[in-house]
């Protein structure tokens, strides 16, 4: 559980259309990387070319590597939904299967990977997974309840416990928070703190103290202009990133000078 | 009430601030014209609705009431008005049930395929011809189910009877014709197909992208974001598009009374050529013919074919809404 990524040279296309240029990041294992920049700046983009959600876009294609512990992601046998079961996923909205129970959905991603499993499992498995993502003395009465039901920071977190359930290597969160109040967000961000223990985390956020708050290492993204392909300005020790970034743009998008 | 939008006349911000003295009036908050007008036109239209269903129905009633009282002598088919018409019923209830058996499935595989599995190049124009099917005149369905259906199905209907002969479904002995009640609810099938198709394939389109990515991101294969996401979402849109489609093969008329052979049995037997007989063709074949008390008994058979068909729109509302909490409606 929980490994380093590798991203080497990675260009990514929609079609015609070059979204994001070169990026070349290591991601450290059980570890926070943040990814911060402005709006269409190609950050979620890359965020979900590391479990090739992004090919759900008709056309997308990368060029590049993205390395799990030596293994390419885009290796030719290599299937798509295998490495979504690697890499788990929380959105940017909570996005519980709102025809499923609060159980069903922590266990939705287990009965996907192993069909058959026996009761006592099962349970094991939603309690484990809800202890972690710290809904459990919320919810452990209301199992058999649907998951809309819940609070919006509720469900995002019934989310990341249903990502978590599967045991994936890494965990990746596109804006988890921006949906939810500041109390949510204190949750959740707690809660990263906690998983990063057991887990290889990127979260791509646009609240500053976000990254501040949570990650080790923050990568900024950027782009030239409009049309212009997004790119990876510079990456590091996120107290450094913030105290004496290197590159102008990432002073002033900081300091809130644009974006 | 007519003010400007965006501006509360005096008088009614005086209702507002006094309707806390006087329950009765408040209710008066402020209405624009354009409101009342539009309320106005849709609560006519669905009081519209309502009425000419009552009168259907009172229609049926009133007339069909001498055709169930009267007694066996009085009428042509010479037997009481149960025994007349269970056997109807049945016919009705199984060509229907059979046709929905085969629709529905491939209903739901061909909505999806057009949604979620076919290059964009292909889905629109196969869409358009789904949508075309359904525009054929039922009286061309009764047309190829004759002359093409019914006699290509021979071979296989002598093959079922010769290999499957001890199931009793396909006892046989296989028909000659083809006409069989099998033969018609696969006419009625491919009726029905483009309603629940059209129906499932704009649902399953309306599934949200959240849902879809939720699923794919757990490691869902194609198939697999569809058990997940798509089918628990369109659930009650699946249900619907059935009913409409059962709707249509239970007062299907005119493709029945033309591919059907019936005698009016009650019999499980599909590929024979003694065949139950349908309420609507049942009707439509015997119309002609009857006078007096005989055509009260037609009629009372609408009502019967009319409460069937309100009582499986009930019993599918029910089935919908049992599970509200989980529709995803919340």
């Amino acid at each position: 559980m929980a490994k380093s990524i590798d991203v080497s040279d990675l260009d990514i296309y929609y079609g015609d259309f070059l979204a994001v240029e070169g990026v070349t990041i290591p991601i450290a294992a059980r570890s926070v990387t943040a990814f911060i920049g402005p709006s269409g700046c190609g950050k979620s983009t890359f965020l979900r070319s590391l479990n090739r959600m992004h090919e759900v876009i008709r056309g997308a294609r990368v060029d590049g590597k993205v390395l799990i512990d030596g293994q390419d992601l885009y290796a030719d046998d290599m299937d798509p939904v295998n490495v979504r079961r690697l890499i788990g996923m929380v959105f940017q909205r909570p996005n519980p299967f709102p025809t499923m129970s609060i159980a069903e959905n922590v266990l939705a991603g287990q009965r996907l990977n192993s069909k058959r499993m026996k009761k006592k499992e099962a349970d094991d498995i939603v309690e484990r997974s809800l202890r972690s993502a710290g809904l459990w003395n919320e919810v452990k009465d209301r199992l058999d309840r649907p998951g809309s039901g819940l609070s919006g920071g509720q469900q995002q977190r019934l989310c990341i416990a249903r990502a978590i359930a599967t045991q994936p290597e890494v965990l990746l969160m596109d804006e988890p928070c921006s949906a939810l109040d500041p109390i949510s967000t204190s949750i959740i961000e707690d809660l990263i703190h906690e998983l990063k223990t057991d887990y290889t985390i990127v979260i791509v956020t646009h609240n500053m103290q976000q990254a501040a708050r949570v990650s080790d290492t923050t990568a900024f993204f950027n782009l030239a202009g409009v049309g212009q392909p997004g790119r990876l300005i510079e990456h590091g020790d996120t107290s450094m990133m913030f105290s004496n970034p290197e590159d102008p743009a990432t002073e002033a998008y900081i300091q809130g000078r644009f974006g | 009430m007519g003010c400007p939008p965006g501006t509360t006349a005096p008088s009614e911000r005086l209702t507002i601030v006094t309707s806390t003295q006087s329950p009765e009036r408040r209710r008066t908050t402020p209405t624009r014209p354009g409101d009342r007008i539009f309320r106005g036109t849709s609560l006519a239209a669905a009081l519209l609705i309502l009425a000419t269903l009552a009168g259907v129905a009172v229609f049926l009633t009133a007339e069909g009431i001498p055709g169930i009282l009267a007694s066996p002598d009085e009428v042509k088919h010479g037997t009481g008005f149960v025994d007349y018409v269970a056997p109807l019923v049945f016919g009705t209830l199984l060509a229907a049930i059979l046709a929905l058996t085969m629709a529905v499935p491939l209903a739901i595989g061909v909505a999806l395929f057009i949604s979620h599995y076919a290059p964009r190049k292909l889905a629109a124009p196969l869409g358009y011809v789904i949508d075309l099917l359904a525009a054929v005149p039922s009286v061309v369905y009764g047309v190829w189910g004759i002359s093409f259906l019914a006699p290509a199905l021979v071979p296989l209907y002598r093959w079922l009877e010769d290999n499957l002969g001890f199931v009793p479904l396909f006892a046989g002995p296989a028909s000659a014709t083809g006409r069989t009640i099998l033969t018609a609810s696969i006419v009625l099938a491919v009726m029905v197909l483009p309603v629940i198709t059209a129906i499932c394939r704009e649902i399953f389109l309306q599934t949200p992208r959240l849902h879809e990515e939720a699923a794919l991101a757990l490691g869902a294969t194609r198939w697999e974001m569809a058990r997940l996401a798509i089918f628990p979402y369109a659930r009650s849109g699946i249900i619907s598009a059935s009913m409409l489609g059962l709707g249509r093969a239970l007062g299907e008329t005119m493709a029945v009374a033309m591919v059907l052979s019936a005698s009016g049995v009650v019999t499980f037997n599909l590929i024979s050529s003694t065949n139950p007989s349908t309420i609507a063709a049942n009707i439509a074949l015997t119309f002609n013919e009857a006078t007096g008390l005989t055509v009260n008994a037609l009629i009372a058979s609408g009502l019967v074919l009319f409460v069937i068909t309100f009582g499986v729109n009930f019993a599918a509302r029910a089935i919908v809404d049992r599970r509200k909490d989980f529709s995803g409606a919340n």
